[in-house]
C-alpha cells in the first residue's frame, strides 16, 4: 500500500542553483539538514531553488529549507523558486514570514531566586496547613453544636475500612515485631540470668513505643494515602467544586468523618497490636528462655501497669489526627491533573510518617521529664 | 507534476476514498450501536458526522483511528485494511493522520510546546531546536499566543485546549485530520474562529478533514458532505443543502428546530453575498 519514501537530498550543480530531490517530509528528511547547513551561495547574486525533482515536501522540510535560505537571504542574495507547485509555494511563503519570529525562551531563574521561591512556598504551605487544621476544628465545633449534621454512615464506613479491614496486617506485623524484640532481648538477658526480664522488655517496648508507632505507620501508608488519592481525584474531576456549589462543605463530608473514624479506630488497632505483639514475645520467651505462658502472664500483670497502655493509646489518638489531616490536606492541594494526584499522595504518606516519628520522639522526651 | 502530492498521487489512483467502511457492526454486550454501516470519505473533502447523543459517532471515530475494533465489518483507511494491518504499518498510518480529541488529550506534565513537539520528538531524529521552532509555528497557526506554549494544560481554558490539541494533531502535516467536537463548549466567537481555522488548514495542507459535531453553523459553513447517523446506520448523506431537502424523520429533526432554521438562513445569506 505504501510506496517507499525516497530520502530527501539536495545538490548544488553550480553556486546559484539548488536542486531538491526525494521526499522532504518529517519522516524522510533525515540528515539533509546537516548537508544544507554546509551549503552557501558564495558570490552568486541569485539562488534558484529547483523543485521539479521534488517528490513531496511538508512543513518540516519547508522549515529546514527556509532556515538555511534565511541565512543566505540575510547576505543580500535573492532567492527564486523554480517549478514549485502553487501549494508548496504557499507553504514556503508562510514559513518565510513565520521563521523571522524569534522563539520565546523559558525565563532563566537564578539560584538565589530559586531559594527565595522555595522558602516562600514552604512558608505558604505551612500557613495553609495551619488554616486547614483551623477549618477542620471549626467544622468539628459546628457538628458538636448541631449533632444532627454529623454524618454517621460515612464515619462507620471509614471505621470499617481503616480499622477493621486493617486488623490482619496490623496483627501480623505486630506479632512479628514482638518476636523480634523478644529474640534480640533473649540473647542479652540469658548472659545475666535475667530471663524473666524479657516480660518487662516486651511489655514496655510494645505497649509504649512499638505498637502505636507501627500501627500509625501502617495506617498512614494504607489509609492516609487513600484519603489523599480520593480527595485529589475529586479535585481533578471538579467534584469538590460541585459539592461547594450544592452547599455541602467538603470538610464536613470528607474530612470530619475520617477524623472521627480514625480517632476511634487507631487506638483500638493499637490495643490489638499490643495484644498480638505481646503474644509474639510470649511465644519467643517460651521457646528461647523457657518461660512458660503462665509465668509470663503473672509477671506481666504485676509489672506492667495501666499507664503504659494508656500512654500508647493516647499517642495513637494523636497520630490519628496527624494521618487524617495530612492525607486530606495534601488531597485538597491537588492541582488539575493525574500526575498531581500521585505526587500529593506520595507527599501525604512521607509527611505523615515523618511527623508521626518526630512527635513520637518528642513524646519520649516529655514523658521522661514527667517521670511517666 | 504536482510536487506536493507526489506520494499521494499514486495512492489516489487506486483509492479515491481515504476512508471506506463496509458492513461495520459494533456491539457492546447486547447493545448494538452500529448495524451494517457503510461509509465513504473522499480525498480532500471536509466531511462531517452528525447524529443524536448515543448514536455512536465517537465510537465510529474510535474505530477509524484503531482505538476500538468493530465486532464485524471492514474498515480501510488511506488504503490500509485495519483488520489485517501489521504493527509497523499501523505505526506509519498513525503518523499520516492527526486527531484532535474532544477534551484535548494533552499530557498534563508537559507544557503546551512540548506537547505539540512530542510526535516529532518520538518518531523522528530531528534536532530539538528545530522541533521547538516547528511547534511554536504550529501553535501560532492554531491561533494561540506564543506565551501559551510555556503554560501547562491544566492552566488553559477549554478553547485553548482544543486549539493546542489541534496544533499537536498537525505535527506530521496529516493527510487525514479527525476533529471530535471542535466547537463544543466554545463561545460563538471562539467557535467562529474554529470555522475559519478549519478552512485555513484545509487550504494549507489539503488534508481530508473528518469532523464530529453538533454545531449547525460549522456544518453549514465548512463541510462538503455530511453523514447523519441514526438507528445504527447512515440515514442520510450529502451536502447540507441536499440534506435539508430529505424527508427522513431523524434528518428533519436536525433541520426543523428553530436553531436549524436560523443556521440555514444565515448560511444562505452568506452564500448570496
Ligand atoms: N466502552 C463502552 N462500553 C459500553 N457501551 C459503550 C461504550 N462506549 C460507547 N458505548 C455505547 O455506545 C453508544 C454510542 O456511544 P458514543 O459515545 O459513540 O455516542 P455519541 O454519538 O458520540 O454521543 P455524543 O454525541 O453524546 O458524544 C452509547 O449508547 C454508549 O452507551
Ligand atoms: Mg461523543
Amino acid at each position: 500500500m505504501q510506496t517507499p519514501l525516497i530520502p530527501a537530498d539536495i545538490a548544488q550543480p553550480d553556486p546559484g542553483l539548488f536542486v531538491l530531490t526525494g521526499s522532504w517530509t518529517a519522516r524522510a528528511v533525515g540528515d539533509v539538514d546537516r548537508k544544507l547547513v554546509s551549503m552557501s551561495a558564495a558570490d552568486a547574486a541569485e539562488v534558484v531553488i529547483d523543485g521539479s525533482h521534488l517528490d513531496t515536501i511538508d512543513s518540516v522540510g519547508v522549515w529546514i529549507l527556509q532556515r538555511q535560505l534565511k541565512k543566505i537571504r540575510d547576505k543580500g542574495v535573492s532567492i527564486r523558486l523554480l517549478d514549485w507547485s502553487s501549494h508548496s509555494q504557499k507553504l514556503m511563503e508562510i514559513v518565510e514570514e513565520q521563521i523571522a519570529v524569534p522563539l520565546l525562551q523559558t525565563p532563566q531563574i537564578s539560584l538565589l531566586e530559586k531559594i527565595g521561591r522555595k522558602g516562600e512556598a514552604v512558608w505558604k504551605d505551612t500557613f495553609s496547613l495551619l488554616s486547614f487544621i483551623g477549618e477542620a476544628a471549626l467544622a468539628f465545633v459546628r457538628i458538636v453544636a448541631h449533632p444532627m449534621r454529623w454524618r454517621v454512615r460515612p464515619t462507620l464506613k471509614y471505621i470499617q475500612i481503616a480499622g477493621f479491614d486493617a486488623l490482619p496486617i496490623v496483627g501480623l506485623t505486630s506479632f512479628l515485631l514482638g518476636i523480634v524484640v523478644a529474640y534480640q532481648g533473649a540473647d542479652q538477658l540469658r548472659h545475666y540470668g535475667a530471663n524473666i526480664f524479657v516480660v518487662d522488655l516486651v511489655g514496655f517496648s510494645m505497649l509504649r513505643e512499638f505498637s502505636p508507632l507501627i500501627t500509625a505507620i501502617i495506617i498512614a501508608g494504607r489509609s492516609g494515602s487513600a484519603y489523599a488519592a480520593q480527595i485529589g481525584t475529586m479535585v481533578v474531576t471538579e467534584e469538590i467544586d460541585a459539592m461547594r456549589t450544592i452547599g455541602i462543605e467538603p470538610i464536613d463530608l470528607l474530612v470530619l468523618p475520617k477524623i472521627i473514624a480514625l480517632a476511634v479506630a487507631l487506638p483500638l488497632l493499637t490495643v490489638f497490636s499490643d495484644v498480638t505483639g505481646v503474644l509474639g514475645g510470649m511465644i519467643m520467651a517460651r521457646s528461647q528462655l523457657d518461660i512458660g505462658f503462665n509465668e509470663f502472664l503473672v509477671r506481666f500483670g504485676s509489672e506492667i501497669h495501666l499507664p503504659a497502655l494508656l500512654i500508647g493509646v493516647g499517642k495513637a489518638f494523636v497520630f490519628a489526627f496527624i494521618i487524617v489531616i495530612i492525607g486530606c490536606y495534601q488531597g485538597f492541594r491537588t492541582k488539575g491533573n493525574a500526575d498531581s494526584v500521585g505526587r500529593q499522595t506520595t507527599r501525604s504518606v512521607v509527611q505523615s510518617i515523618f511527623i508521626v516519628i518526630v512527635l513520637d520522639s518528642l513524646f519520649s522526651v516529655i514523658f521522661s521529664m514527667l517521670d511517666l | 507534476m504536482d510536487a506536493v502530492t507526489g506520494q499521494t498521487d499514486a495512492a489516489q489512483a487506486n483509492t479515491p476514498n481515504v476512508i471506506e467502511m463496509r458492513k461495520v457492526c459494533t456491539r457492546f454486550g447486547t447493545h448494538s450501536v452500529h448495524t451494517d454501516l457503510d461509509l465513504d470519505v473522499r480525498r480532500g473533502e471536509i466531511f462531517a458526522i452528525v447524529g443524536g447523543s448515543g448514536s455512536g459517532k465517537s465510537t465510529l471515530l474510535r474505530e477509524m483511528i484503531m482505538l476500538h475494533r468493530p465486532s464485524s465489518g471492514s474498515i480501510k483507511i488511506l488504503g490500509a485494511d485495519l483488520q489485517t494491518i501489521s504493527e509497523e504499518e499501523a505505526m506509519i498510518l498513525r503518523q499520516r493522520w492527526g486527531v484532535m480529541f474532544q477534551h484535548g488529550g494533552l499530557f498534563g506534565t508537559l507544557n503546551v510546546l512540548d506537547n505539540i513537539g512530542l510526535p516529532l520528538r518520538e518518531h523522528t531524529r530531528l534536532d530539538d531546536t528545530l522541533i521547538n521552532e516547528l511547534a511554536a509555528w504550529k501553535l501560532t497557526l492554531s491561533g494561540l499566543k506564543p506565551e501559551t506554549g510555556l503554560q501547562y494544560p491544566p492552566e488553559l481554558s477549554g478553547g485553548m485546549l482544543k486549539r493546542a490539541s489541534l496544533a499537536r494533531a498537525l505535527a506530521f502535516d496529516p493527510e487525514l485530520l479527525f476533529l471530535d467536537e471542535p466547537t463544543a463548549g466554545l463561545d460563538p466567537g471562539g467557535a467562529g474562529g474554529i470555522d475559519t481555522l478549519v478552512r485555513t488548514l484545509h487550504d494549507l495542507y489539503r488534508s481530508t478533514i473528518v469532523i464530529i459535531t453538533h454545531d449547525l453553523d460549522l456544518l453549514w459553513q465548512v463541510t462538503d458532505r455530511v453523514a447523519v447517523l441514526g438507528e445504527g446506520k447512515v440515514v442520510g448523506l450529502g451536502s447540507m443543502m441536499e440534506l435539508s431537502q430529505m424527508d427522513h424523520p431523524i434528518i428533519r429533526g436536525y433541520f426543523d428546530g428553530p436553531r436549524g432554521r436560523t443556521a440555514q438562513e444565515q448560511a444562505q445569506k452568506l452564500n448570496k453575498e
